[in-house]
């Protein structure tokens, strides 16, 4: 049974006394504008505020509290130093239009920030400001976009898109008034050359990849797509998801890549935050320099010391402009910065390394307890796929009966039915983090799992059974919608 | 090793259950002539004591001085309870609650959150946040064409108060769907948009935008404009302040029918300054466009033994089902500053709320008149102002802002470049951090500047 909804505790007069200015006033605002009603906010006590948080807290699996292997989403250890800095009073309490003389301590993490990410994605430039990987692939197919047109070829506006990839490339294609043409997988996963060779042509405007993929493999054909999508006239993007893979092993910039984004929340360990604020940075290869999203920091030599400054569009006149606001996720990007320099240049290769051994040894214990890897034949990247086909024709328990019954066993579950080409699919990354005991006891779970779908299959669909609610009728949610309490909704409790 | 755990004899074990020889062998599959070496642009590792040092010592230089800028993010208290709450590692460290069973606090916040905003702004319903009030502006427009299907425009007017960048940032986001961008006159004595030039307006745009109080801190004509913009076939979307709307009319009570969506910046409900980010935006409409509206949705609904419990709803809009027909590419929302608001939003309650208002109001309002009452400086208009004010100089602003800045005083906003029309124009604003020293201290350092 959940906790009660806050409006619930609500008694009319009471209040936290110490959150708000004593004095009363009442300004001058003119009739016309004067709200009459009272808006739905709860009058409750500080203590009340505390407990009940604290309290729905508590009803959530996090990295903290439970091993959360979902694919693709690098579910790692975030440092709490990278939290504490972040909120440090100078930090945080800094207004984004302040002057510069007064943000150089804060911007001088930026510039380093922006040259660390130069060095492990091998870009020549990097612009920080998109506020999550969407938003920088966004900014990054905009970019080639730009590129097009300012080389005279408007009618290049295809973009190319693997069935493996994220519903982001296809829907961000679409934002940027570009048409996705999507292109087969071939049977070892990697892009289907032959299809790519037969989509490109005089209106590619570039192609986005995700390597490793979403299947959990390095695609091993890249420098050839490098040269067909190239030759096309085309330029090729970098899908971040999956850096952890390959992180100071190798870069995107060697592989021919224009562009890339990063997923900090993901690569450099900012928190996920019950989903979002995430953070995008885009680099860029020499071609897409002069269309960065701003604003940007550059920095000069004065008396032998760094200035920092900001770039905008008057010194990046081409640019796609500004995506934010401000500056962008400025807090999640030092938090970025913290963790870099915690990590530094040789644990870079080790976050990948560790990643990987963590993949292919719970891979490996899986295959061997009799779960059908999805590429058999390949070796895993930071991630891999298994298939509960079988299970699911002869057992009757599916992906989803899978996925919630690992909560009962205290996991959070695996990334489920994507990518959509595998049938009933987990998709699961341990991460470097995790201790190889954790990850021995999520093999024990599965193989408990199955167990007890031999024995009752009806038992395994019906999990979970220990989360504070059983599994939810997401149909009745879609169709009588209640997205807001008002006086008089039923209770929650 | 930082943040890795393994032993050599646990390596030594996996690897042989793996079948390989080294670490290496897992890279079989690159190209050989793709592996690097080094990473020559990333410094050697730090220990947590010597990056605190060196972070302290940075947040140190960025400190200590006193800001009167407001411009879209403004300084307020924030309880110690909030931020205390927030980065729990339960809400912190968790993801997109895909898994509702196991995120029911995620999504029981969110819902919370979507009560508390659909009653402030007078919508029917709000997702879950978008990144930022200005992308909030983008993703607003781009909602309002989707849902004004009778509409042919693709021409959305803003009202002369609009934030310039919100208007640069919508450009950015939404330009490549052909969606334009235009602006209202400004009235310059009163601050507010000129309204006589809608009358010859014969081409109706697919939406209206006001934002109140407007970039100036003045009052729109919200009822008039809400009423035209209907009239002549438009929608109405608002960008509001959360803040002033616990004293302020609710967008949904805007004119005849109100306003159809809200959006805007939440920052003031808690969240940091932090150089410009992390914030969220607000996006809030009518239930009739529901369909249309972008970003996650928390719906209530009920468990398998009847009990009610909180899930993610109408996905059918987003890109992972949806692809390239998606609603909008956004994938998270700013789900901790959500959760950061929402606390907020339950410490202050209606009464903190309306409190903080008002007093961020008395104190403008007195600083104004502290600036005005220094010779060559000007109250800018004479209509009433709300939260932030523009004050006129008698030379270019930021010179003056610079002298201030080396007195320890962020002085406010130079409009120059945004409102070249106003001249020698400076926003300023007072919040309810702000105590009658501090005003006094500001008018004392502009004296000192202008030497008067």
């Amino acid at each position: 049974m959940g906790e009660q909804l806050i409006f619930e505790r609500s008694r009319p007069g009471r209040r936290a006394y110490a959150q708000a200015p004593l004095g009363e006033n009442c300004g001058d605002i003119p009739a016309e504008f004067r709200r009459e009603d009272k808006p739905i906010l709860p009058e409750v006590s500080e203590l009340q505020v505390v407990r009940h948080y604290t309290r729905l807290s508590q009803e959530n699996f996090s990295i903290d509290t439970h091993f959360y292997p979902l694919g693709s989403c690098t579910m790692k250890y975030n440092p709490r130093v990278c939290n504490s800095m972040a909120l440090l009073p100078g930090f945080a309490g800094r207004h984004p239009l302040g002057p510069e003389t007064h943000g150089q301590g804060f911007m001088s993490c930026m510039y380093e920030l922006q040259e660390m990410l130069m060095s492990v994605t091998g870009m020549k430039a990097v612009s920080l400001t998109p506020m999550a990987g969407a938003q920088g692939e966004l900014a990054g197919v905009a970019m080639i976009r730009a590129y097009h047109l300012a080389n005279g070829h408007a009618e290049r506006d295809e973009i190319i898109v693997p069935d493996a990839a994220h519903g982001t490339n296809p829907a961000t294609a679409t934002m940027c008034g570009c048409k996705a043409i999507e292109i087969p997988t071939d049977a070892d996963g990697d892009v289907d050359l032959q299809a790519l060779k037969a989509a490109v042509g005089p209106n590619t405007a570039g192609i986005m990849l995700t390597n490793p993929s979403t299947l959990g493999i390095f695609e091993r054909n890249i420098m050839q797509i490098e040269k067909i999508v190239h030759d096309a006239g085309g330029l090729l993007y970098y899908d971040g998801a999956n850096l952890n893979a390959i992180l100071g092993k190798v870069r995107p910039g060697d592989m021919g890549f224009d562009v890339i984004h990063l997923n900090l929340h993901k690569t450099f360990s900012t928190p996920h935050g019950g989903g979002g604020p995430g953070s995008g940075a885009v680099g860029v290869g020499e071609r897409l320099k002069p269309f960065l999203p701003v604003p940007v920091v550059g920095k000069t030599e004065e008396d032998g010391k760094g200035r920092f400054h900001w770039l905008t569009e008057e010194e990046i006149p081409q640019s796609i402009g500004h995506l934010s606001g401000f500056m962008g996720n400025a807090g999640v990007l030092l938090r970025a910065y913290v963790y870099m320099r915690l990590v530094g240049k040789d644990g870079m290769k080790r976050i990948a390394e560790f990643a990987t051994l963590n993949a292919n040894y719970l891979e490996k214990r899986l295959k061997d307890v009799g779960f059908e890897i999805a590429f058999p034949t390949r070796r895993a990247s930071h991630e891999f796929i298994i298939t509960l086909k079988n299970e699911a024709r002869t057992l009757h328990v599916n992906a989803m009966d899978f996925a919630k019954a690992l909560l009962d066993k205290g996991f959070h579950a695996p990334t489920t039915y994507f990518p959509l080409l595998v049938p009933e699919c987990l998709l699961i990354e341990p991460t470097e983090s995790e201790t190889k005991e954790t990850v021995d006891r999520f093999v024990e779970a599965m193989v408990e799992i199955r167990e007890e779908a031999k024995v009752d299959a009806e038992k395994v669909k019906g999990a979970p059974y220990t989360t504070p609610v059983r599994r939810l009728d997401d149909v009745k949610a879609a169709r009588q919608l209640d997205l807001a309490w008002r006086p008089g909704s039923p209770e929650a409790s | 090793m930082p943040f890795i755990p393994h032993t050599e004899d646990e390596v030594e074990a996996m690897l042989g259950e793996i079948g390989a020889k080294s670490i290496d062998d897992l890279f079989d599959e690159i190209p050989r002539d793709l592996l690097i070496e080094d990473l020559t642009g990333v410094p050697d590792a730090l220990s947590e004591q010597e990056i605190s040092r060196l972070m302290r010592r940075r947040a140190a230089r960025d400190r200590g001085a006193l800001c009167f800028i407001g411009a879209g993010a403004y300084e307020h208290h924030i309880p110690a309870a909030v931020w205390d709450l927030t980065t729990r590692g339960e809400f912190y460290s968790a993801y997109t609650p895909y898994q509702a069973e196991a995120s029911q606090g995620t999504l029981q916040t969110i819902y919370e959150y979507q009560t508390m905003m659909t009653s402030l702004t007078g919508m029917d319903v709000s997702n879950a946040s978008l990144y930022d009030g200005a992308t909030s502006l983008a993703e607003a427009a781009l909602m309002s064409v989707r849902a004004n299907r009778k509409s042919k425009s693709r021409r959305v007017l803003l009202a002369a108060g609009v934030n310039h960048m919100y208007q640069k940032v919508a450009t950015a986001i939404a330009g490549s769907q052909d969606l334009t961008f235009e602006r209202l006159p400004l009235d310059t004595n009163t601050g507010s948009s000129d309204l006589s030039s809608l009358d010859g307006d014969s081409n109706a745009p697919v939406a209206v935008v006001i934002q109140q109080p407007s970039f100036l801190g003045t009052y729109e004509q919200v009822d008039k404009l809400t009423d035209w913009a209907h009239a002549n076939g438009a929608l109405v979307i608002a960008i509001v302040n959360p803040t002033t709307l616990s004293v302020l009319t609710a967008p949904g009570d805007w004119g005849e029918a109100g306003a159809d969506i809200a959006c805007g910046e939440g920052q003031p409900l808690g969240i940091p300054l932090s150089s410009g980010g992390p914030y969220f935006g607000i996006m809030a409409s009518k239930e009739a466009i529901v369909r249309q509206m972008p970003g996650r949705i928390v719906g209530r609904t009920t468990d398998l033994d009847g009990n009610p419990g909180f899930t993610l709803t109408l996905q059918a809009r987003e890109q992972h089902i949806r692809r390239s027909k998606a609603t909008s590419n956004i994938c998270t929302n700013q789900g901790l500053m959500v959760t950061a608001a929402t606390i907020y939003m339950s410490l202050l309650g209606p009464e903190g709320l309306r409190r903080v208002a008002l007093t961020s109001q008395q104190q403008t309002a007195k600083l104004v008149a502290l600036l005005a009452e220094i010779e060559g400086v000007d109250a800018a208009f004479s209509a009433p102002h709300f939260h932030e004010a523009v004050v006129r100089l008698d030379r270019p602003v930021g010179p003056v802002l610079e002298a201030l800045a080396e007195r320890g005083v962020l002085g406010g906003h130079d409009l120059s470049k945004s409102f070249p029309e106003l001249g020698n124009a400076l926003l300023v604003c007072a919040t309810e951090t702000k105590t009658d020293e501090d005003l006094e201290a500001y008018a004392g350092a502009l004296r000192d500047v202008l030497g008067t």
